[in-house]
């Protein structure tokens, strides 16, 4: 258990690439912090400069306030589990799990006690004396958080770990780490580009875009109440309505659509009207029509789909309701809302305006 | 393992015709011939010959100058097999460091291999030449009194030094590529696993590197046995003495030079069992502590 701090962190590669442009947080004792974004965002190399795996260029990491920057990443007493895993392909499962620590100079017997119990703990104590390429992916995975485990890390990074599973394997392992850490309590980093998985697993959630934080908080806050546009349409699936307009005479035109109800915006830029798809619902006084041409039908709920109706370009706009709501294909429908749901967004910057 | 069944056809043994015709043609009839041979005895003037049974054998592995032959290729072969990959590894595994320059120095390496056997020793021939060879020289006036054409230890080193230069580009290539065939992300684990950069090389590097390392071996025994003879032949040709005589250079001196057919075929023969015998016994045992 420990504290990480990053303070203003740099990265530039050799080639100039600036993937890390200052970045800074600290992280409580055993909290669960998720860095997503698009890929090449620098997420990975944020965790990998946690690591030791990369240099810092400006700035320094902390781990129980003590800078860490030039301590050696063996030395860090961090652990990491990689996206294709990284299992030492000539040892067996018990051999990847003690290797790090035999290097530690532990005596054999605790060494033997703290990977069986990791191995049971994980359910691979049938494969501990097979070789990595006789495991399936879902195994090798358990292998290499149970090597990250048995270390009993003041730090866990995690990188994508879950990416090579399949989509429901993936589910189960998710949840399968959410508890993992509840129990031990370790301070955890997981980087991903998967909203689904950062939602779900992060005590808090840092948004990251172009080698910048672009919004930091617990999910549910980053998905009630984004900051920039582009949080609003990475977090939350389906993804967020987004309509083009524009504020003139105190209403919100897009096209020969004009909404009543905003008011104290700008009138001479592009705006953005977003919308989550759960805060739209059929309604005859509706501000909003569309004419539906698709209801994907996913069990408990439907997402229904369609064009929107009087707007200058074609918007196409989600909307979620329950199970028994199934609007004909071509029907036209009104979408109400609440006004405290709609936000507006500067469309150039980003910017969150109401 | 169980390998997927296809029809057959002729085609994969039309492929494979011209490798078969070139292995009956260069190897499998020379070789039936040298067994013939080794069973007979010739008069001087290969007029007439006569059926010995095992006396050229005999002959042969009672023979001191053999024995001699055969422990300086066992103390050359190992030397050579040893250092060459020895120093190749070292070199990979600098040149894998700085990813950069690994191209230069690929590229300067590679030159070397470029060299037929036979120029290389030439080449050693300059360099070891006592009116104008550097090293000659060099060695000499380091006080080390040097003279390959008399001392039978200097001409073992001339000969290895020659022979390992020769083949250490052509390790180097292989080792560079099976370092880079290791996955990053293993070496960063390792990384963060091990703290001591010779304790990660010795269990996960050179672990890892150990199929590129068997085969490798089996190559390098097999130049040191039978390629370096352009080398001996074109820099001490077995003197002083017999003393840097391999196995296969006596057979040539013997048979070539000596006209001695029976008893140098008996010599091949036996260097046939013997590489028989090295090939099993690295694939049996050595191999098995490879993973591959
Ligand atoms: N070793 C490297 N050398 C140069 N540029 C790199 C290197 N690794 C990553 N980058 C660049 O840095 C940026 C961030 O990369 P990365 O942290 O891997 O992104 P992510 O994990 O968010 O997909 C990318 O633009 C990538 O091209
Ligand atoms: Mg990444």
């Amino acid at each position: 258990m420990a504290t990480v701090k990053l303070n203003n962190i740099k990265k530039v590669y050799p080639n100039g690439a600036e993937a890390v442009c200052g970045v800074s947080m600290a992280i409580e004792n055993g909290e669960f912090i998720v860095f997503v974004g698009p890929s090449g965002c620098g997420k990975s190399t944020m965790l990998r400069m946690v690591a030791g795996l990369e240099t810092i260029t400006k700035g320094d990491i902390e781990i129980d306030s003590k800078v860490i920057n030039n301590v050696s990443p063996a030395d860090r007493d961090v652990a990491m589990v990689f996206q294709n895993y990284a299992l030492y392909p000539h040892m067996t499962v018990r051999g990847n799990m003690a290797y790090g620590l035999k290097n530690r100079g532990l005596a054999k017997a605790e060494i033997n006690t703290k990977v069986n119990e990791a191995a049971k703990m994980l359910k691979i104590d049938d494969y501990l004396d097979r070789q990595p390429n006789q495991l399936s992916g879902g195994q090798r995975q358990r292998v290499a958080m149970g090597r990250a485990i048995v270390r009993e890390p003041k730090v866990f990074l995690f990188d994508e770990p879950l990416s090579n599973l399949d989509a429901k394997l993936r589910v189960q392992m998710r949840i399968e780490i959410k508890r993992l850490q509840r129990r031990m309590g370790v301070t955890s980093i997981y980087v991903t580009h998967d909203q689904t998985e950062a939602m779900t697993l992060a005590d808090r959630l840092a948004v990251i875009n172009d080698g910048r934080i672009e919004q930091m908080g617990a999910p549910i806050e980053l998905y009630n109440n984004p900051k920039t546009l582009f949080v609003a349409s990475f977090i939350g699936a389906p993804h967020i309505n987004l309509i083009p307009a524009r504020f003139e005479n105190k209403k919100l035109v897009c096209g020969n659509l004009k909404l009543p109800g905003f008011k104290n915006l700008p009138e001479d830029i592009e705006l953005v009207l977003g919308i989550r798809p759960d805060f739209l619902r059929p309604d005859t006084k509706g501000q909003l029509e569309i004419q539906v041409d698709l209801v994907e039908q996913h069990g408990a709920d439907n997402l229904v789909y369609g064009a929107l109706k009087n707007s200058s370009n074609d918007t196409e706009l989600c909307f979620k309701t329950t199970q028994n709501t199934l609007p004909d294909i071509d029907s036209n429908l009104k979408l109400k809302f609440e006004q405290k749901h709609a936000m507006v967004f500067n469309k150039s910057t980003g910017e969150r305006l109401i | 393992m169980k390998r997927v069944q296809f029809e057959h056809s002729t085609i994969p043994y039309l492929f494979i015709a011209p490798q078969i015709a070139i292995i009956a043609i260069f190897f499998i009839w020379p070789a039936g011939q040298a067994i013939h041979q080794s069973f007979l005895l010739e008069d001087a003037f290969g007029l007439s010959s006569q059926f010995v049974w095992f006396r050229n054998y005999v002959d042969t592995i009672g023979d001191a100058a053999w024995l001699q032959a055969a422990w300086f290729t066992t103390i050359f072969s190992a030397l050579v097999t040893f250092l060459s990959l020895g120093i190749a590894l070292l070199l990979a595994v600098k040149a894998n460091e700085v990813i950069r320059g690994a191209s230069t120095y690929k590229t300067t390496l590679m030159w070397a291999y470029a060299i037929a056997p036979p120029v290389a020793g030439l080449m050693g021939n300059l360099m070891f030449h006592p009116l104008i060879g550097d090293l000659y020289k060099f060695f000499n006036a380091i006080g080390w009194d040097f003279n390959h054409k008399l001392d039978s230890f200097d001409a073992g080193f001339v000969v290895v030094l020659i022979a390992v230069w020769k083949q250490v580009s052509v390790n180097f290539i292989f080792f560079l590529s099976g370092l880079q065939g290791i996955s990053k992300a293993v070496n960063e684990a390792a990384l963060m696993d091990c703290k001591s950069p010779t304790r990660r090389f010795w269990t996960i590097t050179f672990p890892l590197l150990a199929p590129t390392t068997f085969f490798l071996m089996v190559i390098n025994i097999t130049y040191a046995f039978f390629e370096t003879f352009g080398i001996i032949d074109t820099t001490t040709g077995g003197a002083p003495g017999g003393s840097t005589n391999t196995l296969v250079y006596k057979v040539f001196q013997d048979g070539f030079r000596g006209a001695d057919l029976g008893g140098s075929s008996a010599q091949s023969v036996v260097l046939m069992i013997i590489v028989l015998a090295l090939t099993i016994i690295q694939f049996r045992f050595i191999e098995r502590k490879v993973h591959y």
